[in-house]
């Protein structure tokens, strides 16, 4: 007999779920998905956020809203919050899933969201003051 | 009851009664190994470089509502306490991307075996370490260096 034809599993699942692609989560794989393509976004733009950190240190108002003002410094501040914020709710998921059990699990869930979407929200539009309609006046 | 797990906890004894089973041993029969440190403080990091993220977006907002408040921001951010918290913000973001770039490269099947890992602990700590040390010394020299050049 051809040994090679010996039947033999290599996947423990029915082919209706590999084709659905979802797992007990029901989501499938798309949550760790996210959370690896955020962090390899985030490499590039934390790059970028500490060189621009080292060209601000020191600097006052007015440098500050000059460095605002500038259309490609404001698209790669918001891609920054934008990512930030949320791969920091996909992470912060992960950390409430393993320790709030039971009853609790949903309304910390949903306290986390919607606390990190309310901070990225708010940086968000604070850069896009600072892009369109900064102040500069004392007293404003 | 209050976890749907807590079923497969549920044993009886011998006379009939029902009875909780022994959890599985925990951290404390473990001996230390410099990993378990690693994988639990990139956890603690990024908790902690998410702090660190929602009072930077403070700093933003002053900066777009204005001088006054700009101000008062920089009041914290020159205040060697305030100093402190950002450094340590530096290093927990540091760390956090130090330990995501070795959680990618495992994902991608590269440093996966124990010799490696355990190789590349201390490797990762003190990267990490350095990284952070040359980072916050080349921004405090540069704040310091153009406070100086504004105030001449």
């Amino acid at each position: 007999m051809n040994a090679t034809l010996t039947p033999r599993i290599d996947v423990m699942r029915s082919q209706l779920s590999r084709a659905r692609g979802l797992g007990s989560a029901k989501t499938g794989v798309n949550h760790w998905w996210m959370e690896r393509m955020s962090a390899v976004a985030l490499v590039p733009l934390s790059g970028w956020f500490v060189l621009q950190v080292m060209r601000l240190a020191g600097s006052n108002h007015d440098d500050v809203v000059e460095w605002g003002g500038k259309p490609a410094n404001s698209s790669m501040l918001l891609a920054l919050m934008v990512l930030t914020f949320y791969h920091m709710q996909l992470g912060l998921q992960v950390i409430i899933d393993d320790y709030v059990h039971g009853k609790p699990h949903l309304p910390a869930s949903l306290l986390m969201k919607g606390v990190t979407f309310l901070i990225g929200l708010f940086a968000v539009i604070a850069v896009l003051k600072l892009a369109l309609a900064p102040s500069r006046k004392a007293g404003a | 009851m209050q976890d749907v797990r807590d079923a497969l906890y549920i044993g009886h004894r011998s006379d009939g009664t029902l009875t909780r089973r022994p959890m599985s041993p925990h951290l404390q029969v473990y001996r230390f190994r410099l990993s378990m440190f690693l994988s639990i403080a990139n956890r603690a990091a990024g908790v902690a470089a998410a702090a660190g993220s929602a009072l930077a977006v403070c700093w933003l907002n002053a900066a777009a509502k204005g001088p006054d408040s700009f101000r008062k921001v920089q009041k914290v951010t020159r205040h060697p306490l305030g100093i402190l918290a950002l450094a340590g913000w530096a290093l927990a973001l540091v760390y956090h991307f130090v330990a995501g770039l070795r959680h990618l490269a495992w994902d991608a099947g590269y440093r996966f075996e124990k010799k490696d890992i355990n190789e590349d602990g201390p490797v990762a700590v003190g990267v990490a370490v350095g990284t952070t040390v040359v980072l916050v010394a080349t921004v405090l020299g540069l704040a310091v260096c153009r406070s100086r050049k504004k105030a001449s």
